[in-house]
């Protein structure tokens, strides 16, 4: 009983215990089963089916003997999956962060798309502005957006206690039928000319992030990879380095502990709450201004960027190491099922596409679980 | 002073059905302010019944004033022809039980597995496993009912494997049902995108059938309502009425609740917390996929990818909008059923240009639950043990 009851307890001791291995341990599970699943079904090599994923996502490049046009095409893949891991890694860290504070984020979709809403809104808008500040203004107010929208969760918490998963759920879906009505007929954010079809304007040029790898009209690497490293930075210094992230992190530990020694929780939980969002709502503006450009009402049902960030951060154990790696990974999965990158003589894309829905779920799955068999492996090393 | 506030609740409650009435047949009020000031009036007695101490009435007026003077604006700006369609009030009762249906199952089993203590966020993956279970069952099997057992039997295990993961490894239940959701639709997606590929799921699989009440076809009224709704439709309903006297008026429910109020007092005095909290797990999964397996076999007698589209979410919200009672979970389903055939009828507003309020609409269910978990509306208390796994002692 005590420590390993609660999930954060268990976390702890994982943190203590585990390091690199449970990761490795539970994707390579996932994997597997999701092998198991190919075999079941088409017969095929699971491992022809992983290579041409690895291949799809443009991993190929990373390997010395890819040369010729090989190696042109497995860079343009290779930017695609960076762009979705530079989503990944944010919406992961949305996550994440709540987690410190014992809180779990399951809006971070909603927030997304507040953000990728916001972001369409401003930077098809205000063309005149100068491009950095186009940028700057569209990328703090997309991100401020997200933040408030995670925020209300917060304040629910703290001020009526009503649980942060129930509403994040409740902020998810309001913000998706929200959003479509936006960007649908009629509403205020449908682009011009776009009748049956309703679309978003594209994002003024300005409003554009630089490409800092590949041809900007084929969906190159913008710089919002970076500004997604900086992110893992920025949330390794605050959770480990400020007393802001000590406060949240006791706060999660232990509330009556933190209350205790004059934390004030109610305010940790709105802030960790509102941080988390302003993660998620940055990575959907970056989503639009680095590749995407406009929005229309089937990407924001569709979407799956938010939810794949659990994924994401319950694989990466809060860590700002992990969440990078494991949003490499997810993004990789996203990027090589895709119909556009999977070679249909491999596997079926359309087959693959719900493979890595599949494989994410077993990860997610098997996370909690290999939390308990240390802490099962715990047991037994101290009863021997 | 006491006898006039007991009537400001009611008042107010009517007041708020009177301010949606107007804008509708057949008096078809054109201007807003008739419904606004009405609404008003709700609210405003409402606000007074609750400084009375009618707490429970006074809040219901102040919501049923905000909803009835919001409808009744909404209804004025829809032009009059397009309100007789709109104000078919048989049509529109039959579509709203239609909608409320896989809500209805789904709710019912959400609070069996939450009053037992297991939260069910896996609710939506149940369903979805159900609705692609359900209409390959009645393809291969042939038969409607062969469909809906095979889609229940499937939900089923898909909660078995979360209450492994929920009741013995005391993994944490978001995260087990986030699991679940994620699988389910990775699964059923990948399932039919393999057996029935591009083509989608045959025309003329065996399908639930209606209930042709034609004693009541002389009443016109009563048969556009409920003369002619689908088998599973009666069977949700009955589920509400059963599941009510069982989990509040049997031993066999004293027992769930015990469980999911204070599993170690009921253990004390033999209730097995496990065997319980598995038993409705299962049987919320069971119910879910039910609901799901209306969706494809009853309603649309096809399957599409991701087609519950988070219903299972809504009639998690319904539980929560209910207080975790079947009659309370019942009516916010058939709440927010009647939201979504109202947003439908009201879809003909929208190509006068402006934003789509079907559109809109569809977020009143999770707003609704937004203002009742802030305790706008009375406070909805879970049962004390839910989320809380058990450790035998």
């Amino acid at each position: 009983m005590g420590e390993d009851t609660t999930l954060l307890g268990r976390y702890r001791l994982l943190q203590l215990a585990g390091g690199a291995v449970a990761p490795l341990v539970t994707a390579a599970l996932a994997f597997l089963v999701g092998g198991l699943v190919i075999v079941a079904t088409t017969h095929k090599a699971p491992w022809g089916v992983y290579g041409g994923i690895f291949d799809g996502a443009g991993l190929n490049w990373l390997l010395p003997w890819t040369s010729g046009a090989a190696r042109v095409d497995a860079g343009y893949n290779l930017q695609q999956t960076l762009l979705y891991t530079t989503a990944l890694i944010l919406t992961g860290l949305a996550v994440s962060f709540a987690f410190r504070c014992g809180l779990f984020n399951i809006g971070g979709q909603g927030q997304y798309i507040v953000g990728a809403t916001v972001a369409v809104w401003i930077g098809s808008s205000l063309a005149g502005l100068q491009p950095a500040a186009h940028i700057v203004l569209t990328i703090v107010v997309a991100t401020a957006a997200g933040a408030a929208w995670a925020g209300l969760a917060g304040l629910m918490q703290a001020t009526v206690g009503a649980h942060e998963v129930i509403t994040t759920i409740m902020l998810n879906w309001t913000a998706v039928w929200v959003a479509s009505a936006l960007l649908g007929q009629g509403g205020p954010l449908q682009g011009a000319n776009t009748g049956d079809n309703p679309i978003s304007s594209d994002v003024a040029d300005g409003a554009k992030l630089p490409i800092v790898w590949g041809d900007p009209l084929l969906q190159g690497l913008s710089i919002g990879i970076f500004v997604a490293l900086a992110a893992l930075v920025v949330y390794w210094i605050v959770t480990s380095r400020t007393t802001l992230g000590f406060g949240i992190r006791t706060v999660g530990a232990s509330p009556e502990a933190a209350r205790y020694a004059g934390i004030d929780v109610a305010r940790s939980a709105v802030v960790a709450m509102a941080v988390s969002g302003a993660f998620a709502g940055l990575a959907g503006a970056l989503d639009i201004l680095g590749w995407q450009f406009r929005l229309s009402v089937g990407d924001v049902q569709a979407s799956q960027i938010g939810f794949i960030g659990i994924a994401v951060a319950l694989l990466g154990r809060n860590t700002a190491v992990g969440v990078g790696l494991s949003a490499l990974l997810f993004g990789s999965l996203v990027n090589g099922t895709s119909t556009r990158n999977l070679d249909p003589s491999v596997f079926r894309p359309d087959l693959a596409g719900n493979l890595t829905v599949l494989i994410q779920g077993l990860v997610v799955l098997f996370v909690g679980a290999d939390v308990l068999v240390l802490v099962l492996l715990r047991r037994l090393r101290r009863r021997a | 002073m006491r006898s006039d506030g007991r009537l400001l609740g009611p008042g107010g409650i009517a007041f708020g059905l009177l301010a949606a009435w107007v804008a509708l047949p057949p008096l078809e009020l054109r201007t807003s302010i008739g419904p606004l000031l009405l609404g008003a009036a709700g609210v405003g007695a409402g606000a007074l019944a609750l400084r009375t101490g009618d707490t429970r009435r006074g809040r219901f007026a102040v919501a049923a004033g905000l909803l009835g003077g919001g409808l009744g604006v909404l209804a004025t700006h829809s032009s009059t022809p397009h309100l007789e369609v709109v104000v078919g009030w048989a049509a529109l009762l039959a579509a709203m039980l239609r909608y409320a249906t896989p809500l209805l199952f789904a709710a019912i089993g959400g609070m069996i597995s939450e009053r037992s203590g297991v939260v069910n966020i896996g609710l939506e993956g149940m369903m979805l496993t159900g609705a692609f279970f359900g209409i390959l069952g009645a393809d291969k099997g042939g038969s409607w009912a062969v469909g809906v057992l095979v889609g229940m039997v499937a939900g089923g295990a898909l909660a078995l494997v979360y209450a492994v993961w929920a009741i013995h490894l005391r993994v944490d239940q978001i995260i087990g049902g986030t699991a679940m959701n994620f699988i389910a639709l990775g699964l059923t997606g990948y399932l039919f995108v393999e057996i029935y590929g591009d083509q989608g799921t045959p025309s003329g699989i065996s399908a639930v059938p209606d209930v042709h009440l034609s004693f009541l076809r002389s009443v016109p009224f009563l048969y556009g309502s409920i003369g002619q709704l689908n088998l599973l439709t009666w069977v949700a309903l009955g589920l509400v009425v059963l599941s009510s006297a069982v989990v509040f008026r049997t031993p066999l429910g004293l027992r769930l609740r015990a469980v999911g109020e204070h599993p170690l007092a009921a253990e004390t005095v033999g209730v097995s917390v496990f065997a319980t909290r598995y038993t409705a797990v299962v049987v919320s999964g069971m119910l879910a996929a039910a609901g799901g397996a209306y969706l494809s076999v009853g309603f649309v007698d096809q399957f599409n990818q991701n087609m519950t589209a988070g219903r299972g979410f809504i009639a998690l919200a319904a539980l929560i909008f209910g207080k975790w009672r079947p009659y309370g979970a019942a009516g916010a389903c058939l709440l927010f059923g009647f939201s979504t055939a109202l947003a439908q009828r009201l879809a003909v507003y929208s190509q006068h240009g402006g934003i789509q309020i079907d559109v809109l609409f569809q977020a009143l269910p999770y707003v609704l639950t937004l203002v009742a978990v802030a305790g706008v509306i009375g406070r909805s208390i879970p049962p004390a043990a839910v989320g809380t796994p058990y450790t035998r002692q």
